[in-house]
């Protein structure tokens, strides 16, 4: 499989970065370079191979469901690049 | 009395306890030699006022009888821990001027064992990288010089890049690495160190800056193996804030050290062998093999024989999951916010994240993006995750028969900055021999063994089973004893 400039587009979109021309000129053949060498990956036979979920074997946990942070709203608002009236502020998203 | 910064991690716990130094000298010693050594760039900030104050608390803590296990001891910490009101950006624009409101688990355990910290290390930017050459700010200039007479400034490995350089320039007698496919041990072959990456589990996650979630672990580094296992004992431990934190006890690691290794087996994996190795990095490993054998191991050939699927696997599940763990950057809980004149919600997502991120970061999110994206998924990711379950098959397989793998950690020696730099490939191939082990989630550490014919450090790679760094570290401990490592850089870079 390899990556046209329309879909290096596509993927930037949904990754939310924006690309120049330049860039998109860039990424297709290093992106394809890269997907190539990937590829050899389609020479592993893989049938009835479960996919890896866990390397070390573990258990899930449960803990009590009580509040155990919280409170700390300065905190949480002290590294936001625009805070107002205790809230994180964004540019307008409603008409 | 030595200079107290060639003093490591056991020997200024000593020295302390014995009362041959007072723990605010060791603090000025190693504060005085961070402020010298910037022509390396090791640090991203220094924070000298940290280390004073724990030193000064060490100090009390002697007069009062109440020492703690790294009580003295100045540490490094690596850029990819949060560390609460001190500046943390995982060496990214995007995080630029973050100062955490709270302290990683892996950072609380060292302070609260006593040690102080030096300054955030720099590093390949999100810890991508195997050169320190990603990093927002600036490339780690490795202390060590080829001894050709050329002075061309080489790579201090990475993502650790930083750890590795300020030990390897007596800057730190230890510092904290993490390991996502060989970001501790590589840097530390390079720099004539030691690294250990233990378990996946062992170390909490809990406010280290993520990459690849089921690959990423902090380590130790170090300049021996006895300083390894007191530093990563001090690291490790349950955190239920982490929930792949595995709940068993931290062992005795240094107490457990022993360099007879009769009765033990040795792996020596043949698939490691790759083309176009330099002549001098097998007869290393060869030696490698003798010294073990010599500390009474007996040495079998195994067969791990999907190792060459490891790199192109591992390229398609760390981009995946840094593609979905990165989605947090967007200008708006912290760090950089990219608002062009009227854009909207989604242009200043775009915008921020375009400026904030640097290329090798951009092109990793792309391609996980493409992977993980509808129609390729099954092709790309779960290909890989089953592929991923064959290489950690094999390792399961060979320990049946062996209790460790010995292996070279590099197929090269370090190699100058902006000479890999352009082809992202090339670079991701100096990963060969670590990214396995990390696929498979095993302990694994680099050990310096020996001088290539530029008198710069290689590094043997120890691969354990599940949860025995013991083994892996004794192993170490064999191989430094009989290599009798003790090169290190000439200071030219001191001011």
């Amino acid at each position: 499989m390899s990556v046209d400039a329309a879909t290096v587009r596509r993927i930037a979109s949904l990754a939310r970065v924006a690309v120049t021309d330049g860039d998109v000129d860039a990424m297709v053949p290093e992106l394809n370079n890269i997907l190539g060498w990937i590829e050899q990956l389609s020479e592993v036979d893989t049938d009835g191979v479960a996919p890896l979920a866990a390397v070390i074997p573990n258990h899930q946990r449960l803990r009590a469901d009580v509040v155990t942070d919280g409170g700390i709203r300065d905190k949480v608002l002290a590294n936001a690049p625009q805070a107002e009236h205790g809230f994180f502020a964004v540019p307008k998203v409603i008409e | 009395m030595a200079d107290i910064t060639d003093l490591g991690v056991a020997a200024i716990r000593d020295g302390f306890r014995a009362g041959d130094f007072s723990a605010r000298e060791v603090a000025d010693a190693f504060n005085a030699a961070v402020t010298a050594g910037r022509a390396l760039n090791a640090f991203i900030i220094e924070t000298p006022d940290h280390a004073i104050a724990a030193a000064a608390a060490a100090d009390r803590a002697r007069g009062a009888g109440e020492l703690l296990p790294l009580s003295g001891v100045p540490l490094g910490i690596k850029d990819l821990f949060c560390t609460a009101g001190y500046q943390t950006t995982a060496a990214s624009n995007i995080l630029g001027g973050f100062i955490p409101p709270y302290e990683s688990t892996v950072t609380a355990k060292l302070f609260a064992a006593g040690a102080g910290m030096l300054g955030k290390l720099n590093m390949d930017q999100f810890a991508m990288g195997s050169s320190n050459e990603t990093s927002a700010f600036g490339n780690v200039i490795s202390p060590w010089r080829r001894d050709d007479g050329g002075n061309a400034p080489l790579a201090p490995g990475g993502s650790s890049g930083g750890s590795s350089a300020a030990i390897a320039a007596r800057m730190a007698p230890a510092a904290t690495g993490t390991d996502t496919g060989g970001s501790i041990r590589q840097p530390a072959a390079f720099t004539g160190i030691a690294g250990i990456k233990p378990t996946y589990g062992r170390c909490s996650r809990f406010g280290i800056v993520a990459f690849a979630s089921s690959l990423d672990q902090a380590g130790a580094m170090a300049r021996n193996v006895r300083d390894s296992a007191i530093l990563l004992e001090a690291m490790s431990g349950f955190d239920p804030r982490d929930s792949t934190s595995l709940d068993i006890p931290v062992p005795r690691w240094e107490d457990g050290l022993s360099s007879d290794l009769k009765g033990k087996r040795i792996g020596i994996p043949k698939e490691y062998r790759v083309d176009a190795m330099p002549a001098e990095i097998d007869t290393l490993w060869q030696k490698g093999i003798e010294w073990l054998r010599d500390a009474g191991a007996e040495i079998v050939d195994v067969s791990l024989p999907h190792t060459r699927y490891a790199l192109p696997t591992y390229y398609i599940i760390a981009p995946a999951e840094a593609s979905s763990n990165l989605a947090r950057y967007d200008g708006v809980r912290y760090g950089l916010r990219d608002l062009p004149d009227g854009a909207n919600l989604q242009d200043m997502y775009a915008a921020t994240r375009a400026k904030g991120f640097g290329p090798e970061v951009k092109r990793r999110i792309l391609i996980g993006t493409y992977v993980l994206s509808a129609g390729f998924y099954d092709a790309y990711y779960t290909k890989a995750q089953k592929v991923r379950a064959l290489i950690a098959q094999d390792f399961e397989r060979a320990f049946e028969t062996v209790d460790v793998l010995l292996t070279p950690t590099a197929p090269s020696a370090a190699f100058a900055l902006g000479e890999k730099s352009a082809d992202p490939l090339e670079m991701y191939l100096n990963d060969v021999f670590t990214v396995p082990a990390s696929l498979a989630g095993l302990p694994a550490m680099s050990v310096p063994a020996g001088l290539d014919a530029k008198g710069l450090p290689l590094g043997l790679q120890i691969i354990g089973r599940p949860l025995d760094e013991q083994g892996v570290l004794n192993a170490g401990l064999a191989i430094e004893e009989r290599a009798g490592f003790a090169a290190r850089p000439q200071n030219w870079w001191a001011k």
